[in-house]
């Protein structure tokens, strides 16, 4: 195995760990609409995820920067060929950001308002983008032979693409509400085991279609043994939250989102974005990548910093364990 | 070549606007982490009501203006790869190692010991909860450290070679992270960041104390707390002050012996001069080095440049003959743009020595002992009298000019800070990376101009929006003044502070 293959395993770790934290609470930003009833049940709903989604969304940033770092030219092929749907994700991000700091700045209920919709919608079009971003990684786009996007902005809204999109947007709702179940008390804990179900079994049909289409169109055996495991732990999701016992529901969640990223990674290598046009012209993690110094340096920083970073964050996440209720939402 | 241009100059406007944005926030977020930290630090060791509602006070403040700072940092890990695609590509091996350090060791720091800071009040230990905020100025000073060390690479190019690919490879980590560049930079944007924290400090204070004089504000820690504070804001800014001339004067030693254009563009100096003057004002057309008017230090930009005020500089022509025979017709011409760097390099100067001259004056003006007359003191927790001699204070008109000027103060570094990075990014032009690649080469390729269009005028729109929400924000929150709430009595453990599981969280979105 060489430094530029640990690295593409390195990024797919990075990306799984964004997805597996921020899904969640981009999955808590769409309940917002579609689990609270009231200003107190949002609150306690935005409070789950509050001292937890910043650390959460520098993954995202890590992994970006990782890229540039270990794979410049995939860095700049994909984000200046989707440029479009990243500029999307950015500005989300951005008023995302805002609407979770600011929206208890002021008393005046219509801004709170604003920024309430303002979270809900931030939070739905980045799930949804970033699936259909990576469906299109998988799927291969039209790259030239200088390495550039060559396609418009159309051709990354192909039904595959689409039903990538729905797939993320799904499994992280899903992977919110069984979040939403384990950290909270009453009566929004009980709606969140019911609305569990439903998000689950849609999320179960959309991913099975989408996965078992990437399987067939560009999957080997270590991407279909990832495809079970998604597939077993989003069941067994299902089974454990019916049953109650929501901790173990998470994790099954969780795994969920790990081996379905694993698998679009799994059935991407050895290429990082593969040409639609010429399959010479496709990015690879040998072709693309920085040079052997430079992954090792960064193999030294990622090797001391990440578990240091695991432990943190752990920690953070063990000090926030209570579950929370409207009773315990302050008035202001 | 007519579309060429365009895509560079909308890809070049988008990342001024967007930069230059973004650090309006960037110094406010470093030196005001650390000040909160140090306020907080005062209260958990003295106990004293007014430093706890002090690092409420700034740390509420902190936190809105960290918030713009994070969202609108998250463009810029990305833009390189969206609009400098080419660059991304040229330089990844090298400029991308600094940024992703950023993100693992500064990024993540930030981020979840804020997290923790925020929701830890009465929940974690109080020295713990302490630690959170040093780890969040820790984390702030870091990422500046490995974005400025990236910087650096683009002005001063170290520790690479070009390989076989045509591309930049990284042959030595530590030549770019510690080059003298890097080293020399990181000093004074981190002496610049604290004497507008500290300017900032004294602005806000000033504006509370003189509101509390008129509303006949009666709580001592609330007055106590904006005291110590204008205080610590005046200390803060003239120590910082200094250190921002003295790290200027290393970096513009460090400039011209590394980009010889620069400090000829920052003088308009057009022909070699021994000694070479240095314009405080001038009036005509720079742009040609014909000036009407002017105002000339004999010998100081030799100074500026060698320490010594006979040398000589070299001007903006023969440089150019010698980047033209050197690097040939990379570039139509190897000039930045004069009235730009010209004025830029002023209003840097001058709007950053002015908060640093306003800030000794105030330190003068409410000096608490010194060269004062008993009656005329003031105790730490009341409105502190300007006195200009032992027994004479600012007379009306001069006080209340005084206390208007303190408050205009908190926006002359940010001024001076934007002009500041335009300086140094216009003067390198036309190089994206000095000697090695053109601006003009690094734009992404395949991205059209309806793109870049469509993004310019969605973050303009968006950041000033953005702006307005925030600034309503910050006089808000600077009007409302120091908190009522008392400290907290009790010092939780570990698992969480003790009691009633219904009770309601201390902190809550």
């Amino acid at each position: 195995m060489q430094l530029h293959d640990v690295w593409f395993v390195l990024i797919a770790v990075l990306w799984i760990g964004y997805f597996f934290l921020e899904g969640f609470d981009f999955g808590v930003g769409v309940l917002t609409k579609l689990l609270a009833r009231d200003e107190p049940e949002r609150r306690v709903l935005i409070n789950t995820i509050g001292p937890v989604w910043d650390g959460n969304e520098v993954w995202l940033l890590t992994a970006g920067g990782a890229t540039f770092a270990a794979f410049p030219a995939w860095y700049a092929t994909l984000f200046s060929g989707f440029y479009l749907p990243l500029l999307a994700i950015l500005v989300c991000l951005i008023v995302r950001v805002l609407s979770f700091e600011y929206r208890a700045k002021r008393s005046d209920p219509r801004w709170k308002r604003n920024w309430e919709h303002a979270i809900f919608w931030t939070s739905l079009l980045p799930a949804f983008l970033w699936g259909v971003a990576f469906a299109n990684i998988v799927h291969g786009v039209k790259i030239n032979e200088a390495g550039d996007y060559a396609g418009n902005v159309l051709d990354l809204l192909n039904p595959y693409a689409l039903l990538g999109g729905l797939v993320t947007l799904s499994l992280f709702t899903f992977h919110g509400t069984v979040f939403v179940a384990l950290k909270t008390l009453g009566d929004i804990r009980s709606r969140a085991r019911v609305l569990a179900r439903t998000t689950g079994l849609i999320t179960a049909a959309l991913a099975a279609a989408f996965l078992i289409w990437t399987q067939a169109s560009s999957g080997d055996g270590w991407s279909l043994a990832a495809l079970i495991v998604a597939v077993l732990a989003l069941l067994a999701a299902l089974g454990l939250n019916e049953s109650g016992r929501e901790g173990w529901a998470f994790i099954c969640s969780g795994v969920t989102i790990v081996a379905a990223v694993a698998m679009l990674f799994l059935a991407l290598f050895p290429d990082v974005m593969p040409s639609s046009l010429d399959p010479a012209w496709s990015l690879t993690a040998a072709n693309a990548s920085s040079s052997p110094y430079t992954l090792k340096v960064m193999t030294w920083v990622a090797g001391i910093m990440t578990p240091l970073v695991l432990v943190y964050q752990g920690w953070t996440y063990w000090v926030f364990s209570k579950r929370i209720g409207v009773q315990n939402i302050p008035a202001h | 070549m007519e579309l060429a241009l365009a895509h560079e100059t909308m890809a070049r406007w988008q990342f001024g606007i967007t930069t230059v944005y973004h650090f309006l926030f960037v110094p406010l977020t470093i030196s005001l982490a650390a000040l909160t930290a140090c306020l907080q630090t005062a209260w958990v060791r003295t106990d004293k009501a007014k430093y706890f509602k002090a690092t409420k006070f700034w740390g509420k403040l902190l936190l809105i203006n960290l918030a713009l700072g994070v969202a609108t940092g998250i463009v810029q890990e990305f833009q390189f790869g969206m609009n400098w695609s080419a660059y991304s590509r040229f330089v990844g091996d090298v400029f991308g190692a600094p940024l992703a350090m950023e993100a693992l060791l500064a990024f993540f720091f930030e981020s979840t010991f804020i997290g923790l800071w925020i929701f830890g009040w009465e929940r974690l230990p109080k020295k713990i909860h302490l630690g959170c905020i040093w780890m969040v100025a820790i984390g702030t000073v870091l990422s500046a450290y490995f974005i400025l060390a990236a910087n650096s690479w683009m002005q001063h190019p170290v520790g690479y070679t070009v390989g076989a690919n045509g591309r930049a490879q990284l042959t030595d980590i530590g030549k770019v992270l510690f080059q003298e560049t890097t080293l020399v930079v990181v000093f004074h944007t981190l002496m610049a960041s604290f004497l507008t924290g500290g300017a900032f400090m004294v602005g806000i204070a000033a504006y509370q104390l003189r509101r509390q004089h008129r509303l006949k504000e009666t709580d001592p820690a609330k007055i106590g707390a904006m005291r110590a504070s204008l205080r610590l804001g005046l200390v803060i800014a003239v120590i910082f002050g200094i250190g921002t001339a003295v790290s200027g004067d290393s970096l513009g030693k460090v400039m011209f012996r590394q980009q010889p254009m620069k400090m000829a563009a920052a003088e308009a100096l057009w022909d070699t001069q021994k000694p070479a003057p240095f314009s405080i004002f001038a009036y005509g057309n720079v742009s040609e080095g014909r000036n009407t008017v002017e105002l000339t230090i004999p010998g100081l930009l030799s100074f500026l440049a060698t320490s010594n005020f006979h040398d000589p500089v070299p001007g903006i022509n023969d440089v150019q003959a010698q980047e033209r025979a050197k690097y040939g017709d990379k570039a139509p011409s190897y000039e930045p743009n004069i009235p730009t760097t010209f004025w830029g390099f002023r209003w840097m100067i001058g709007f950053g020595m002015t908060s640093f001259a306003i800030a000794a004056a105030g330190l003068w003006l409410t000096r608490k002992r010194f060269w004062l007359a008993p009656e005329h003191r003031r105790g730490e927790t009341e409105i502190p009298l300007l006195m200009l001699t032992r027994t004479k204070e600012l007379n009306p008109f001069l006080n209340k000019w005084a206390w208007r000027v303190a408050i205009l103060t908190m926006g002359f570094p940010l001024i001076a800070n934007s002009w500041g990075w335009i300086f140094t990014e216009m003067g390198r032009q036309p190089w994206a990376v000095y000697g090695l690649m053109t601006t003009a080469d690094a734009v992404s390729p395949t991205v059209s101009l309806g793109e870049q269009i469509t993004s310019l005028t969605i973050f303009t729109l968006l950041y000033a929006v953005l702006a307005v929400i925030e600034i309503r924000l910050m006089v808000t929150y600077a009007k409302a003044g120091p908190t009522d709430e008392e400290p907290p009595s009790q010092d939780p453990t570990l698992r969480g502070p003790s009691g009633d599981a219904d009770q309601p969280l201390a902190f809550a979105y």
